[in-house]
């Protein structure tokens, strides 16, 4: 444990953007956990009389078309964005780490399949495959979570695959075997663990990309459906203002999502430089 | 030559498949009543038993099933609802404007893309270096329907050089006469100096707004792949049998680099044709895109499903060039 946090350490103070990301990560997280209780306004509240103002001290980032406070509405629309995101990042775990572990641990008909699988889902264009998912299932939010878990899966049984194949005939996997453990013991008690690290930096780097898809279907109307805060809708709600010249409607919560993608993306390279010295660029 | 073309033809077939019966899927084994959906949100349950017989619905799923290849192969999609139209018809007169963007948006990349990471491999740890790894991080992160809005904010209300960010061309302007559907290259073609300097004052937000999107994948593995190369013992060799650099960095190391540059086009395709949708959306670009999202606001789904499919059948059409280009270009892979 101790040499790990002397390489966090090195690695952070090696590169401070990493510090950064992390900061911006708890704050990131405070917002989703305090969000709704700290809020100055209420995200439903309308009030026509202050329509449309630009951002000042009463309303920091302004309000849009039906008076909403815009900063109340991107603040509490955190704990939505964030929790879609990793709700779809857990599930494409669990589908591509069970999957992908097996599929390199048995090889056979299972890694076909499971290959196979993967391929198709690859075949398609990501963004399009998870519009044809929520257009078919439902235009509900936790299909918006299937969608982009199903669209993670392939990267997460590809990894899963390599890593438990090169571990299938190790040293330590033949030990457990050899004391007695099953199939699906050694799979899931051994294997599995060890491959961990790996799947968590997995994880981190498919976060950003896990928000920017939810974003992007609820910005053509998939999923999210106004008058709830989430950053994707309001940005969609924006774009009519921007050609009159009211950008803070769309700013700011776009401004946000960028910055939640772009702290996922930093922290993801970080997690990878701590865990996994070698693929450092 | 040939047997390279067909050997990479054959491992599309799976893929075909995978994506017809994904697609199929989509469509038949889903909860809820497909013909309920196909009928639209206010037909009454005669309609609906209607559409279930038309669409072939009472019958197994196998028997769907094979319908619905017979129906593929004959070029069959399905109607859309709101406009009476077949959906094969609609998505054909709509892909013009799409390709256009689209490819208008790779090149833009490709060129932007490509001699930056060369740079900054070659001026490793400059502030080009620095710039490159900024553009590739800031890249991937900025949600491409925002950044198309910013640039319209900027660019069209602020500083009122771009033109109104709707459609394909000023409304006062006429399209060129039809011939490939590129705006741009049908103008060139009729000699209509007017219209294509209007189409390509139309196409500029909306391509860079995808170009800044997608090019940070390109950047990114040129440059790892240039530095892998750079640091190799036959670029040492002809730094030592004192080659110029010039000829040491385009003829040794740039050849040898772009070969995973190609692999990652797929990555970027991938990226441009979901981009597509979202920036089509913003600039109202009456693309396949546009469509397919109008289309899913009025639950019309036959005109969905068929986008789903024709986008998937092209993302594995580029996927086969690129492989096809990638044989071309690196000799040792026709060995195999």
């Amino acid at each position: 444990m101790l040499p790990l946090l002397r390489h966090t350490r090195y690695v952070l103070s090696e590169n401070p953007v990493t510090g950064l990301a992390f900061g911006l990560f708890a704050l990131f997280v405070l917002a989703a956990l305090l969000g709704p209780a700290v809020a100055p306004y209420s995200p439903l509240q309308t009030d026509a009389a202050s329509a449309l103002k630009p951002p000042s001290a009463a309303h920091w980032f302004g309000t849009d078309q039906l008076g909403r406070d815009i900063f109340s509405r991107v603040l509490i629309a955190t704990r939505l964005d964030l929790s879609i995101a990793f709700a779809s990042v857990v599930l494409a775990f669990a589908l591509g780490a069970l999957s992908g572990v097996a599929a390199g641990y048995f090889g056979g008909w299972t890694d076909i399949v499971v290959g196979r699988l993967a391929d198709t889902i690859m075949a398609f264009p990501l963004f399009v495959l998870a519009m044809g998912i929520v257009a078919a299932l439902g235009n509900e939010v936790i299909n918006i979570v299937i969608a982009t878990g199903v669209i993670n899966f392939p990267l997460y049984a590809r990894v899963a695959r390599a890593e438990a194949n090169v571990r299938r005939d190790s040293g330590f996997v033949e030990a457990a075997r050899l004391s007695g453990n099953g199939e699906a013991r050694v799979l899931l008690g051994h294997i599995l663990p060890n491959i961990m690290p790996i799947m968590m930096v997995q994880m981190s780097l498919t976060m950003g990309y896990a928000i920017l898809n939810a974003a992007g279907l609820s910005f053509i109307g998939l999923g999210v459906r106004p008058p709830a805060p989430e950053w994707g809708i309001m940005v969609a709600e924006g774009a009519n203002f921007i050609q009159s010249g009211e950008w803070w409607i769309a700013l700011f919560p776009g401004a946000t999502l960028m910055m939640a993608v772009f702290c996922f993306n930093l922290l993801g390279d970080g997690l990878r430089d701590i865990i996994d010295p070698r693929q450092r660029t | 030559m040939l047997s390279l073309l067909l050997s990479r033809l054959a491992t599309a077939i799976p893929s075909i498949i995978g994506v017809v019966i994904v697609t199929f899927m989509l469509t038949h084994l889903l909860p809820g009543d497909p013909a309920a959906y196909f009928a639209g949100l206010a037909a009454s349950p005669q309609a609906i038993a209607e559409v279930r017989a038309k669409l072939g619905l009472d019958k197994s799923l196998p028997e769907q099933f094979i319908v619905y290849v017979h129906d593929l192969f004959t070029g069959n999609l399905g109607n859309s609802l709101s406009t009476g139209q077949s959906v094969v018809h609609e998505i054909a007169t709509r892909l013009p404007a799409s390709a256009e963007l689209t490819l208008t948006a790779l090149i833009l990349a490709v060129a932007i893309a490509i001699p930056l990471g060369v740079l900054a491999a070659v001026k490793q740890g400059t502030w080009i270096d620095h710039l490159c790894r900024v553009v590739t991080t800031a890249g991937v992160s900025l949600p491409v329907f925002f950044t198309g809005l910013l640039l319209a904010y900027i660019f069209y209300y602020l500083l009122q050089v771009a033109p109104a960010p709707t459609g394909r061309l000023d409304a006062f302007l006429s399209p060129p006469t039809d011939i490939t559907g590129f705006y741009v290259i049908d103008s060139i073609l009729t000699g209509n100096l007017e219209t294509l300097w209007g189409s390509l004052r139309q196409l500029a937000l909306p391509a860079i707004s995808m170009a800044i999107f997608s090019l940070a994948p390109l950047a990114r593995m040129t440059r790892g792949s240039m530095l892998a190369i750079l640091g190799s013992d036959f670029i040492r060799t002809a730094r030592a049998s004192g080659l110029a650099p010039r000829t040491v960095i385009f003829s040794y190391a740039f050849r040898n680099a772009v070969l995973p540059v190609i692999t990652t086009l797929g990555m970027v395709f991938s990226f441009l044709l979901g981009a597509n949708v979202l920036i089509e959306t913003v600039f109202a670009w009456p693309g396949i895109g546009l469509y397919a999202v109008n289309a899913l606001l009025t639950s019309d789904y036959a005109p969905v499903q068929g986008f789903v499919l024709i986008m998937a059948v092209l993302y594995i059409a580029l996927n086969l060039t690129i492989d096809f280009v990638y044989g071309l270009v690196d000799p040792r892979v026709r060995l195999d």
